[in-house]
């Protein structure tokens, strides 16, 4: 036990004179040659093969989800003007299906207006051209009466005087009765 | 196995390789963990690349690591600095796996010593007094002198800015530095009393507990540090950039 305290106390002395390792500038150029060296490969394995790959890799990926992003947008926007689309077509057909009852009234309330016109000068044609053979009749019918008369007048003057009259005289009696 | 506190940061040269600058550079437990980790962070992130549009687990961690060093630079400094994205996210995970392959048992934090840490900082600033130049030209050194303040206040105040840009690479070196030996030191002489009182024998053995106990605390701490002082080293590497693109502050 003792000797081994010994040759730690050498030990540590040792060390002491040496100083430390660190200082001994003895090994300096060979850490700093060896230092560069592999600092130098690390760097040309990484900058060259490792980061660009890594780079890539990321890219690839912020890429991959930037493009599914903006394909969603898209899609999103396309459904959105599928739907306008629909809509609008739907709202077409509301409006021509209205426009078709619109007008197919209308023509038929033409049509019903055009018969009932029709209809309604039909009606008064037929009632003057009644009326026209009515006031035909009358005229006639007060044309006869004058004949009619003076026969009349003839018989009664005949049976009650036994005499014959001539009818222009009747007439003429009648005419100046009449004024 | 070492038994001194400052043992564990001893640099064991294994083999003499050649020399730069009259200094012998040798393999050394050093630039073996260094390998490692930079082995480790490959294969890690190999493992991450699936590139699959819905992420496994792997693939999440490997796509959470890149986001979040991305935002840290687009936060700080902006995303005209994306460019220096991969050189922050090397720094982070360099600096991250050393710290943390330092935290088992036998293997050697790298980013314990000052020459490392300095290295790394000063050449952080360097990119970034290069960077500025490069984008701003001479009106870079703008930095130094804020626009709006009365001509006598300038002689002090680029003194002072001028002090304060190179402390900065001084100040990213010693922090990671001080915090990893610090957090070792710390381990080691917790667990060297731990070991000492049980070698005691008799009543003495049992305080061991308050050590141990001491000791998994730290080891958690030490966790948290080592996370911690690699987003601080890369966050404040990304403020230092914000000189480069925003000169007038």
């Amino acid at each position: 036990m003792a000797a081994e305290e010994t040759y730690t106390d050498a030990e540590l002395a040792a060390d002491a004179a040496s100083g430390l390792p660190q200082l001994d500038t003895s090994t300096w150029v060979g850490q700093i040659f060896w230092l560069f060296l592999t600092f130098a490969i690390l760097y040309f394995a990484l900058s060259k093969f490792i980061l660009p790959r890594l780079r890539d890799t990321l890219g690839n990926r912020s890429d991959r989800i930037a493009d599914d992003l903006d394909s969603a947008s898209r899609m999103k926007l396309e459904a959105e003007e599928a739907e306008k689309a629909h809509e609008q077509s739907l709202r077409d057909a509301r409006a021509k299906a209205s426009n078709v009852a619109e007008s197919t009234r209308q023509s038929l309330d033409a049509e019903i207006r055009a018969e009932l016109d029709e209809a309604d000068a039909q009606a008064e044609r037929e009632s003057e051209l009644a009326e026209a053979r009515i006031r035909d009749i009358k005229t006639a019918a007060l044309s006869n009466i004058d004949a009619v008369a003076v026969d009349v007048a003839g018989t009664l003057v005949n049976e009650l005087t036994g005499k014959t009259i001539a009818p222009a005289k009747v007439t003429a009696a009648l005419k100046g009765a009449r004024s | 196995m070492a038994s001194g506190p400052m043992e564990q940061f001893k640099i064991d040269r294994d083999v003499d390789l050649f020399e730069i600058a009259g200094q012998t550079v040798s393999w050394t437990n050093s630039a073996f963990w260094m390998v490692m980790s930079v082995v480790l962070i490959i294969g890690f992130f190999a493992l991450t690349l699936r590139g699959k549009l819905i992420p496994g687990r792997m693939q999440s961690l490997g796509e959470l690591s890149y986001q979040f060093i991305a935002d840290m630079v687009r936060d700080t400094v902006g995303p005209e600095a994306m460019r220096f994205m991969p050189f922050i996210f090397t720094l982070f995970f360099f600096i991250l796996f050393a710290n943390l392959i330092g935290m088992n048992p036998y293997a050697f934090t790298t980013t314990s010593h000052l020459a490392v840490t300095l290295a790394m900082a000063t050449a952080t600033i360097l990119i970034v007094i290069i960077a500025g130049l490069w984008k701003n030209g001479l009106s870079w050194f703008k930095i130094f002198a804020p626009g709006g303040l009365p001509l006598v206040m300038y002689p002090i105040i680029v003194l002072i800015e001028v002090i304060s840009f190179l402390a900065r690479p001084i100040t990213l070196a010693v922090r990671l530095f001080a915090n990893m030996v610090a957090g070792h030191v710390m381990l080691k002489l917790f667990a060297i009393f731990a070991a000492y009182l049980v070698a005691q024998g008799g009543l003495t053995s049992l305080g061991a507990v308050v050590p141990v106990l001491g000791t998994i605390f730290i080891v958690a701490l030490e966790f948290l540090v080592a996370l911690l002082q690699a987003f601080v080293f890369a966050i404040l590497t990304c403020v230092y950039l914000n000189d480069v693109y925003h000169v007038d502050h």
